[in-house]
């Protein structure tokens, strides 16, 4: 019996330990170590920061970073901001069967690929879209309109792409609150606002950290959205690193980015757990 | 919702019109893509110009219906043969992985869960990169010191799988932890004092009781990866899974035939979850 569970230990301990070992941990290492090799000649190399002092010494690639840090923060913020009353009319309002369907129809759209997403909004903005055709056969423009393209573009793509992952944790956990406890804080004198502040708030924290967490890392690390709704001037560090990979192939750069992108979301992640007292197994598991 | 707390009527219609404009929002992009796939022109922009169905079954150029368009076919085929794999992979490694969780006291149990739930915090580009440094390492130093060439370490199919593989697994094993923890565990003692093996019992009686947070890891496993992007990206080979193909076609320009191919797989991708939905309510509401 004895050597019996230390064999079935074993024999469920393996899968686990190859897979985080051979691709997460050991690509990881990898990632990092390649990230401090420079190329002095044909085949030569020496651990060196040269990636990273190229990284902090180049205006671009530090301008990018960040602002590919506060956009994806700022989508977080608003998918929050414009998810919020949907989920507590799901959670609240909505009853039986209706808070169902509404939530099924949340959901819907988010097994359709990115790229599908991405495409319709493509359709709905370009000059030649839906959205340009309407504005110039009702008259309120002349010209075709040119709605692709720009930072609003792809922040409407990037929070309609994150949406679900904030919405479901936010009904999960509002649903769980007590409706006697809000109407108590009405009892107890308390205001729309008050009571929002002071008991829904609080209580759907988990909820709130863990669709941000994960709403900001998809953000971050999205390709897609970025390259086919931004413009020029909207390049984003996912673009970077694919440039120094598949274009330029000079692999130790892009190794040095992918880290420092690694590096931000855990920060942020982080930063996150921290400040509202959660664990990534609590929000997360 | 809470009927003794009294709101402003004008209050309630805003509110009630604020969602319902959310899901027109929802809707927009994906109404529109599946609208265009049956104009009959050769974008997929007003005006109308008729209905026609040449973008799924068409023949000729410049209208070659989906069915009829063989890259598209074959970059179908090669997303559900990684997606299957993918799938298969995930459902084995996160039932082995949620048994050893639930069943077992181990050292550095914590440790480990933390660093099974990372790759859900790993941004899908990086996990694409390291794993393409880390099997090039291996490729290289297999090359240099023995000669051996082997291509299932280089960008293509068997490194898109593992790609893949490597988060979903994590989505898996959450999604059967959950029910596993649910279960209770005298059932599987009663199997054993009744002389069954600790496998039998397990075959028996645990395994039927998770089999609707397998079939839902499966089809959530096969629903991520067929429309995995980012990570796809860094290792993809000459074998490109359809959202890869679709992307390329995408940045050269569209036509309906892009419309097409996301409406058959909208219809896909929602049958399928629809099916898992059935499933679940079926076995867990009975």
């Amino acid at each position: 019996m004895q050597t019996g569970a230390r064999i079935g230990f074993i024999l469920l301990f393996a899968p686990l330990l190859l897979w985080l070992g051979l691709l997460i941990v050991i690509p990881h290492i990898d990632l990092f170590l390649l990230s401090l090799r420079e190329r002095i000649g044909v085949g030569e190399y020496r651990t060196s920061l040269a990636n990273y002092i190229a990284f902090f010494g180049e205006p671009l690639y530090l301008v990018t970073f960040m602002r590919t840090a506060i956009m994806s923060v700022l989508a977080t913020v608003l998918t929050l901001i414009i998810g919020f009353p949907v989920a507590f009319y799901i959670a609240k309002f909505a009853k039986g069967r209706a808070q169902s369907v509404l939530f099924l129809l949340c959901l819907v759209p988010f097994w359709v690929s990115e790229l599908v997403r991405t495409f319709g909004w493509m359709i709905l903005l370009r000059e030649t879209g839906i959205f340009s055709e309407l504005l110039q056969w009702s008259g309120l423009v002349d010209g075709p309109v040119e709605m692709l393209y720009n930072d609003a573009a792809m922040m409407v793509g990037l929070v309609y792409t994150s949406m679900l992952f904030m919405i479901v944790p936010l009904i999960t956990t509002l649903e769980s609150l007590d409706d006697s406890v809000i109407e108590a804080g009405y009892d107890l004198g308390g205001t729309g606002p008050s009571v929002l502040r002071e008991i829904v708030i609080p209580h759907a924290m988990p909820g709130i950290v863990s669709g941000s967490i994960v709403v900001f890392m998809l953000s971050l690390g999205n390709y897609l959205t970025p390259t086919m709704l931004g413009g020029k001037d909207s390049l984003w560090f996912t673009e970077m690193i694919y440039a120094q990979f598949i274009v330029r192939f000079n692999w130790e750069l892009g190794a040095a980015f992918g880290f420092m992108l690694l590096i931000l979301s855990s920060l942020i992640v982080w930063a996150m757990l921290r400040l509202t007292g959660q664990t990534l197994e609590k929000t997360m598991g | 919702m809470i009927p003794s707390i009294r709101q402003p009527a004008a209050f309630r219609i805003l509110w009630k019109l604020y969602v319902a404009l959310f899901f027109v929002y929802l809707a927009l992009p994906l109404v529109v893509v599946s609208v265009f796939a049956f104009n009959d022109s050769l974008f997929p922009s007003l005006p109308w110009k008729g209905f026609t169905l040449e973008w799924f079954f068409g023949q000729s150029r410049p209208m070659i219906g989906v069915f009829n368009e063989r890259p598209i076919m074959r970059a179908l085929g090669n997303s559900a043969f990684i997606a299957v794999m993918v799938s298969a992979l995930s459902v084995a490694v996160g039932t082995s992985n949620a048994f050893l969780f639930n069943r077992y006291q181990f050292r550095f149990r914590g440790l480990l869960y933390v660093l099974l739930l990372l790759p859900l915090v790993i941004p899908g580009i990086v996990l694409g990169i390291s794993i393409l440094i880390f099997s090039s390492n291996v490729a290289n130093g297999l090359e240099d010191s023995f000669g051996w060439d082997i291509a299932a370490l280089r960008p293509g199919l068997v490194l898109v799988i593992l790609g893949q593989f490597s988060f979903v697994a994590t989505i898996v094993t959450l999604v059967v932890s959950a029910r596993l923890q649910k279960f209770d565990p005298t059932l599987e003692e009663a199997a054993l004092n009744l002389g069954a093996t600790r496998l039998t019992a397990v075959r028996t009686i645990t395994l039927p009781y998770l089999m609707p947070a397998l079939v839902g890891g499966f089809i959530v496993a096969f629903l991520m990866s067929f429309e995995n992007f980012n990570t796809t990206l860094m290792l993809v080979g000459s074998d490109a899974p359809l959202t890869i193909a679709m992307f390329d076609r995408l940045k050269e320009g569209s036509t309906p035939l892009l419309n097409a191919v996301s409406l058959v797989l909208m219809i896909g991708s929602t049958g399928l979850a629809l099916l898992m939905i059935l499933f679940q309510g079926r076995k867990t509401g009975g």
